[in-house]
């Protein structure tokens, strides 16, 4: 056993640090992620990346991959979490992407592939509705057979950014009679087609990232169904443990850990430097001890694909553990920021609404965010699924 | 010993309830926040009508002696509706300050006003880089003749926006920090000077920014003696926490009555979420550190008339048992209620971010256990 990275590995992170510090649009930098981003400045360094060949790099590289082992795809999303930057969205590059290559056909390969890895179109996804949540397999959702087309009728909800999204891909019952799981059939949706209206869900933070998706007889060609009718489920389920094995997020956990410190010591506590009281310094380190040992079950299930084993039960683990520890960083942040955690910054003002925040720049999204980010360990497959999911396939319960 | 509540208590309740229900309904609040007041000075009037804003004063102040309790009362009532309107700065802090501070000219002059409803206070205490420390103070009040001269700047001043007055604290001598040196002053927020930065709160409140630029206020505005104010800051923040555990108290009972209502309702694998074991003992712990946050609210607002180190080893108490619990109460029922929990359009957000601010107001959940260590 060796935790250090060999020669091959340090070289590869100095390559890619620099690559990142030499093209990552300098007016996104250290900018983080938000929600109220333009599709522009969501999609500028995925494109970039496109052009580079990095844009999609656990894909096989016949697809657009970039062959790196799954220790150098780590140094690339800790370099990236490093440098905060905009990361494409996981509905093309980590989702849909999978999906298609190894359940589709080769027109749709080549139809759809091309540009996820450019950046060009943007995907959403059609999974939740009002009524199956955590039960996904009761969706309601239909699409019903007429002539080469599916009519497709129903509700969608959370889907994530669809405002922006080209293309879409939906869990619908194809066949009413058959058991929850069984009648279900993974379809891709032009979301220009007649009958598909996008809501937006305003969120407790006051940002607009989820939407209401409404198909109403929604005609779509059968050649947009992927792999075979009715077996839906099992292409939802092989992408819910790709998005699962993500959705731990340490490199971006560390970075926030970091900016945590450098807020604890800008903020003081009986003249001190907050960072130097004993209570708050703990708890730091507490969080600090909770993500190295995520951090190394992660690269201890990667070490397990790298060996041919493909994300299994265990990636719950990550996304339970991940998601807490993400919650916890906000929680942290929002106690350092103290007093300056009321103030809402997209509120009314008798200010122009462009002038400095109030309080230290740190302080403005640190409530936004902790509220944002209960989120986590809801979507995804909330923890609480994630924990029967391990009873279930680990314990054998 | 006797947990009950009398019965002109009860009818405050009551009263209290009923108006919160009738005319503090989700839609009618919504606007009243994203309005251009951002509150309801008519709700306030209304308030006064009752009696409410009269509360805790005495007769011969113009109120009608109620006392601690009652002043529990009204604020688990208001945690139960969210109410944003400013009973905490007006009667709570600035009412506090002159009731056990004030001459007998300060009183005549401000309570009455309080009492009518015409008279809107704010406290603006905290500073930029104070923390919770209320002799942290960077704001300092010169002496120039038989006036003061304010400079400072105040951070997040609740109800500001809304108010005629403000209870100012400043150093007026010693160090920054020292105990002694802090004076506490009552200013016509229109006085020269004074300019302020309002916005809305997270939880739907308005607050603001207030900076004091060379104020000349007169030697009449000085509550209590110079340079010893800090004790009676101690005293009135005292009773502010143990008033605004209540209203955290009204709110997680809301929402945790919200949550099982919800898991009865909510069909997810064909049955009650709330039939799952896994979710049933988690509202047992929410119920139960609802249950235990009261009791430490009974028991600071009963201490608050005792010497001062049991009396601050209670409301250190609360303030610490209470934000553990509004933490738990409102995580457990976002999580509860699902992606529907952290949407707008629940109310349970609302009250999730009204628990959530509730830990920043008078001190957090570790400024009080170092508080309470200090004492024990």
């Amino acid at each position: 056993m060796n935790l250090e990275f060999t020669p091959e590995e340090q070289a590869f992170r100095e390559e890619v640090r620099s690559f990142i510090a030499e093209n990552y649009p300098k007016h996104l930098a250290d900018f983080g992620m938000r929600e109220d981003m333009s599709r522009e400045d969501f999609l500028a360094w995925h494109k970039i990346l496109g052009r580079k060949g990095w844009s999609v790099p656990a894909w096989p590289v016949e697809y657009g991959g970039t062959g790196w082992t799954p220790t150098q795809r780590y140094i690339w999303s800790e370099e990236n979490a490093r440098a905060s930057t905009v990361m494409p969205l996981p509905f093309g590059v980590s989702m849909v992407g999978p999906v298609i290559y190894t359940f589709g056909n080769a027109e749709q390969k080549a139809r759809h592939l091309p540009g996820i890895v450019s950046g060009e179109v943007w995907w959403c996804q059609g999974y939740s509705e009002p009524g199956a949540g955590s039960d996904l397999a009761s969706l309601k959702t239909t699409a019903v057979r007429d002539g080469d087309h599916y009519v497709i009728n129903g509700q969608k909800t959370w889907t994530t950014l669809a405002q922006h999204a080209d293309w879409g891909f939906f869990l619908c019952r194809t066949d009413p009679t058959a058991k929850a799981q069984e009648g279900i059939s993974f379809i891709l949706v032009d979301m220009k087609s007649p009958g598909v209206e996008v809501k937006p869900i305003k969120l407790l933070d006051g940002g607009y990232e989820v939407n209401e998706t409404w198909l109403t007889d929604v005609r779509v060609p059968v050649e947009n169904l992927v792999g075979q009718e009715n077996k839906g489920w099992t292409y939802a389920k092989f992408l819910l443990a790709h998005e699962r094995s993500g959705i731990a997020g340490v490199a971006r956990s560390k970075r926030g850990i970091e900016k945590l410190r450098e807020i604890a010591a800008n903020e003081t506590l009986e003249g001190a430097p907050l960072i130097k009281d004993f209570d708050f310094a703990k708890k730091v380190s507490q969080l600090e001890i909770d993500l190295a040992a995520l951090e190394i079950t992660e690269l201890r299930t990667l070490a397990g694909e790298q060996a041919g084993k493909g994300p299994g039960p265990e990636s719950s683990i990550l996304k339970i553990k991940g998601t807490e520890i993400q919650q916890r960083l906000t929680e942290l942040t929002l106690e350092a920021v103290g007093t300056y955690s009321a103030p809402y910054m997209g509120g009314v003002s008798n200010d122009n609404s462009n002038e400095h925040p109030v309080g230290p720049d740190y302080a403005a999204h640190a409530a936004a965010t902790y509220f944002n980010m209960r989120k986590t360990s809801i979507y995804g497959g909330s923890n609480e699924i994630q924990r029967n999911i391990i009873t279930k396939m680990i314990l054998g319960l | 010993m006797d947990f009950n509540f009398t019965e002109e208590q009860g009818m405050v309740r009551d009263g209290l309830s009923r108006l919160v229900r009738e005319q503090y309904d989700w839609e009618t609040r919504r606007k009243a926040i994203a309005s251009g007041a951002g509150w309801r000075p008519e709700v306030w009037a209304q308030l006064a009508e009752l009696g409410i804003l009269g509360m805790p004063f005495s007769e011969a102040d113009g109120g009608f002696g109620g006392g601690a309790v009652d002043a529990m009362v009204i604020m688990e009532e208001f945690g139960k509706g969210l109410v944003i309107e400013p009973f905490v700065p007006t009667v709570v802090c600035a009412g506090g300050f002159l009731k056990h501070g004030g001459t007998a000219a300060q009183k005549e002059e401000h309570i009455g006003g309080i009492v009518s409803g015409e008279r809107v206070f704010a406290f603006a205490y905290a500073e930029p880089k104070g923390r919770y420390d209320y002799a942290d103070l960077e704001t300092t009040a010169k002496k120039d003749g038989s006036a003061y001269v304010l400079n400072g700047h105040k951070a997040v001043v609740f109800g500001a926006p809304w108010a005629s007055h403000l209870i100012v604290t400043a150093r007026t001598g010693g160090e920054r920090r020292d105990r002694s040196g802090v004076s506490v002053f009552v200013v016509a927020k229109d006085t020269a000077g004074i300019t302020t930065r309002d916005y809305v709160t997270v939880d739907g409140r308005r607050a603001s920014e207030v900076y004091f630029e060379n104020v000349s206020i007169p030697a009449e505005a000085l509550i209590g003696a110079e340079g010893e104010g800090l004790a009676l800051i101690e005293l009135v923040t005292d009773e502010a926490i143990a008033a605004t555990c209540a209203e955290a108290c009204g709110a997680m009972k809301v929402a945790h009555a919200m949550t099982v209502e919800y898991s009865r309702q909510r069909k997810q694998f064909g049955v009650p979420i709330g039939s799952f074991q896994v979710l049933q003992h988690r509202m047992v712990d929410m119920y139960t550190a609802y249950e235990t946050a009261v009791s430490l609210t009974y028991l600071a607002t009963l201490r608050l008339g005792s010497d001062e180190v049991e009396r601050k080893k209670a409301v250190s108490a609360a303030k610490v048992g209470v934000g553990q619990a509004a933490r738990l109460i409102g995580q457990e029922a976002v999580q509860i209620h699902g992606g529907n929990g952290v949407t707008d359009e629940y109310a349970i957000g609302h009250y999730f971010k009204r628990l959530t601010i509730f830990d920043s107001e008078f001190g957090n959940v570790d400024h009080h256990l170092k508080r309470h260590v200090a004492l024990s």
